[in-house]
C-alpha cells in the first residue's frame, strides 16, 4: 500500500511524468502553481506552463483557446475561483466545447484554516449545471494519477476536483479508474454509504465501526460525480434499501443532490446526505470534519439514526 | 492596394449592408448598429487577408478570427455566406429555431466559427490562448480578433491586455495576434463617453505593452494597410484602433443608440437598403428589395 497523499500533489506528479511523452500538455496558472502542485511541471517543461498572474478569467479563457489550437491544457486554480469564473466556463469551455482539464485544488472545508473565501464548496454545484462538463473525484493517489492519464485522452472538457490534504490509500495495486463508473471498496448488505473525495476513507473507518454495531455498509467510491454511474447506484441502492451519500462540498447540488435526483426518478429510496450545509469556517480539519458530520464517528452516528428512524 | 481591389472590396461590404439588414429584419431582433460598423473591417478580412478553405472549415494551417463581440455576429455571417462556408439562403434563418445561425456565434453549431462568444469580455483571452497555441504547434497561421468599445469594459479584456505583450516569452511571443477595436462610440445604454469612457484608449493599449495602429475603420485601403503593418511587427501582439460610425451607411441609424439592439421593420429595411444603393440596384439586391417590401404587406 502507499502512504497517504493529497490528491493535488499525486497530480502534480503525474503531470510529470505524462508531460515527458506528450508535448501537448501544457498547464496555466493564476500565480497558485505552488499549490496547485504544477510548479513541478513548470520546472520540468517550462516552455510549456504559463502563469498570467492573478486572473483567473482570462486563465480559463487562455486555456480555451490553446486546446482549441491542439494543446492539452490544464487550467488550475483553487476549486473556488475556478467557478467563481462561472461565465467563462459556460461561454469559451463548455459551449465552444474547447477541451480544457478544469483542475480545482483546495476542496471542502478539509483546507481548514484559511477560511470559507479559500474552500471550494459549490464547485460541483455550479458544473453539474453545464450539460457536457464531466467532473472526476479521485479518492486516494492511484486513482488521481490514473484520472489524470484519463483527462489528457478524453476529448472534451471535463473537471478534475482535487484535495489539498492527504488521502489515505483505498485501492489495492490492481485498481484501475474507470470514467463513470463507481467502485465498491467494501460490501455490505443494510445500507449504501457513497462517498467522494475527502471523507471517502472516513466512510470505511465508518462501515467498520457499523459492523461492530452489527450494520452491514456498503461503501462506494464515486470517483465520477458526472456523468453519475446510474446502474451500479441503483443496484446498489436496490440491494441495501438505504443510501446515505458523504461528500466534503455542499449538500445542495453535490453528489446528495445527484444521487436524489437519480433515484428518486430511478428507486426511490430513503437517503440521507452527510455535506456541509453552512458557510465554512477556520479551523482544524479534524475538528471541522467532526463539526460537518464527516468525520468515521459522525458517519457512523448518523448512519445509525437513519437507519433506526427510517 | 490598387483600385479595382478597393472597388471589389466596396462592392462587397456593400452588399454585407443590405443581406444585414435583411437578416435582422426577418429575424426581428438583433443589432444592427455594431453590425454596420464592424462591416468593412470583417469585409477586408475575409476577403483581403485571412487563409481559410470553406470545404476544410478544421483546416490546422488556417488563420482564426474570433468576433469578440458576438451581438455583431450578423455581419460574420454574411461574410461567411459570401465566402461559401454555407450557402446565401441560410441568412434569413438568423436567430431561428434549427438554424445555425444562432444569436450570438456558435463554434459547434456553424463550422467555421473559431469560438462562441456574447458574454462579452471573453474572445480576446481565447483568441489569446489561440495564438500561443499556434506558436507552441509551430504553425504560422495569424489570429484576429475583433473586441467592441462597450465592451472592453470588462475586466477579463484587461487581465489579457497585461499578459498579450509577455505570454509566451521569450520563444513564443505573440505577434502572430492582431486585435482591433471596433470604436463606434456607442453601447446598449448610450454613449461610451458618458457611460464609462475609455481614453485615452491608445495610450493605455501602448502602456500595456501592445503595438498600436490607430486607423478609420471604414477606410477599406487604411484597414488593409494596418493589417499589413501589423503583419510586419516582431515580438508583441498589435491592438488597432478602428474608428467607426455606429449604423454606418444607414443616416437615420447612424451615431443613434437606439439602433445598438433593435431590427428595422421592413419598410425601415427598405429605405435604408435604398440609400446604402445610392441609386443603383445591382442584380442581386432586386430580389430582396421586393422580398422585404413583400414582409411589410404582410
Amino acid at each position: 500500500m502507499m502512504a497517504a497523499k493529497a490528491s493535488r500533489a499525486a497530480f502534480g506528479e503525474a503531470l510529470i511524468e505524462l508531460g515527458a511523452r506528450d508535448e501537448r500538455i501544457v498547464t496555466v496558472d493564476a500565480d497558485l502553481s505552488k499549490s496547485t502542485m504544477t510548479v513541478g511541471f513548470a520546472k520540468a517543461y517550462p516552455s510549456r506552463a504559463f502563469n498570467v498572474g492573478i486572473a483567473e478569467s482570462g486563465m480559463i479563457g487562455l486555456a480555451a483557446g490553446l486546446a482549441l489550437t491542439g494543446r492539452v491544457p490544464f487550467a488550475c486554480s483553487f476549486a473556488c475561483f475556478i467557478v467563481g469564473r462561472f461565465e467563462t466556463i459556460r461561454v469559451s469551455v463548455a459551449y465552444t466545447q474547447a477541451p480544457v482539464k478544469l483542475v480545482g485544488t483546495h476542496v471542502g472545508v478539509a483546507i481548514g484554516e484559511d477560511g470559507y473565501t479559500q474552500m471550494g464548496l459549490e464547485d460541483m454545484a455550479c458544473l453539474r449545471s453545464l450539460p457536457n462538463i464531466p467532473i472526476i473525484q479521485p479518492g486516494d493517489e492511484m486513482e488521481t494519477k490514473q484520472a489524470v492519464a484519463f483527462a489528457v485522452e478524453y476529448p472534451g472538457p471535463l473537471y478534475l476536483r482535487l484535495t489539498r490534504q492527504n488521502l489515505e490509500p483505498v485501492h489495492g495495486d490492481a485498481y484501475r479508474f474507470q470514467f463513470g463508473k463507481v467502485d465498491v471498496l467494501r460490501p455490505g448488505s443494510d445500507v449504501s454509504i457513497l462517498a467522494t473525495g475527502g471523507p471517502l476513507a472516513n466512510a470505511l473507518a465508518a462501515a467498520k465501526a457499523l459492523a461492530a454495531e452489527g450494520v452491514s455498509a456498503e461503501v462506494i467510491n464515486v470517483a465520477t460525480v458526472k456523468p453519475l454511474d446510474e446502474e451500479g447506484i441503483v443496484a446498489s441502492a436496490a440491494k441495501t434499501g438505504r443510501v446515505v451519500t458523504v461528500e466534503d462540498h455542499s449538500i445542495h447540488g453535490g453528489l446528495g443532490s445527484a444521487v436524489a435526483e437519480l433515484l428518486g426518478e430511478r428507486l426511490p429510496t430513503p437517503l440521507k446526505r452527510i455535506g456541509v450545509t453552512t458557510f465554512g469556517e477556520s479551523g482544524d480539519l479534524k475538528g471541522l470534519y467532526a463539526k460537518h458530520g464527516l468525520d468515521a464517528h459522525g458517519i457512523t452516528r448518523t448512519v445509525l439514526k437513519f437507519l433506526a428512524g427510517a | 492596394m490598387a483600385n479595382p481591389e478597393i472597388a471589389r472590396l466596396e462592392g462587397i461590404a456593400r452588399e454585407g449592408r443590405v443581406q444585414i439588414l435583411r437578416m435582422l429584419t426577418h429575424a426581428g431582433s438583433g443589432h444592427p448598429g455594431g453590425s454596420l460598423s464592424v462591416i468593412d473591417l470583417l469585409t477586408v478580412l475575409y476577403f483581403n487577408r485571412l487563409r481559410y478553405d470553406p470545404r476544410r472549415p478544421d483546416w490546422e494551417d488556417r488563420d482564426r478570427f474570433v468576433l469578440s463581440k458576438g451581438h455583431c455576429v450578423p455581419a460574420q455571417y454574411f461574410c461567411m455566406a459570401k465566402a461559401g462556408f454555407f450557402p446565401m439562403d441560410l441568412l434569413v434563418t438568423l436567430r431561428k429555431l434549427g438554424s445555425p445561425l444562432q444569436g450570438h456565434p456558435d463554434r459547434v453549431a456553424l463550422p467555421g466559427i473559431e469560438a462562441a462568444t456574447g458574454s462579452l469580455g471573453q474572445g480576446l483571452s481565447v483568441a489569446m490562448g489561440m495564438a500561443l497555441g499556434l506558436k507552441l504547434a509551430g504553425k504560422r497561421a495569424r489570429v484576429y480578433c475583433i473586441v467592441g468599445d462597450g465592451e472592453i469594459q470588462e475586466g477579463q479584456v484587461w487581465e489579457s491586455a497585461m499578459s498579450g505583450p509577455r505570454l509566451g516569452a521569450p520563444d513564443h511571443r505573440l505577434d502572430n495576434l492582431c486585435v482591433i477595436l471596433d470604436y463606434n462610440g456607442i453601447q446598449l445604454d448610450g454613449f461610451v463617453k458618458k457611460i464609462l469612457d475609455l481614453e485615452p484608449v491608445v495610450d493605455k493599449w501602448k502602456a500595456f505593452g501592445w503595438t498600436v495602429l490607430e486607423i478609420d475603420g471604414h477606410d477599406l485601403a487604411q484597414i488593409d494597410k494596418a493589417l499589413d503593418q501589423a503583419e510586419a511587427v516582431r515580438d508583441t501582439p498589435v491592438f488597432i484602433v478602428a474608428h467607426t460610425v455606429k449604423g454606418k451607411g444607414v443616416s437615420f441609424m447612424e451615431n443613434d443608440p437606439e439602433w445598438h439592439g433593435k431590427a428595422p421593420k421592413p419598410a425601415e429595411a427598405v429605405t435604408a437598403i435604398r440609400e446604402i444603393l445610392g441609386g443603383a440596384t445591382p442584380d442581386w439586391a432586386g430580389p430582396i428589395v421586393t422580398e422585404l417590401s413583400a414582409l411589410e404587406k404582410k
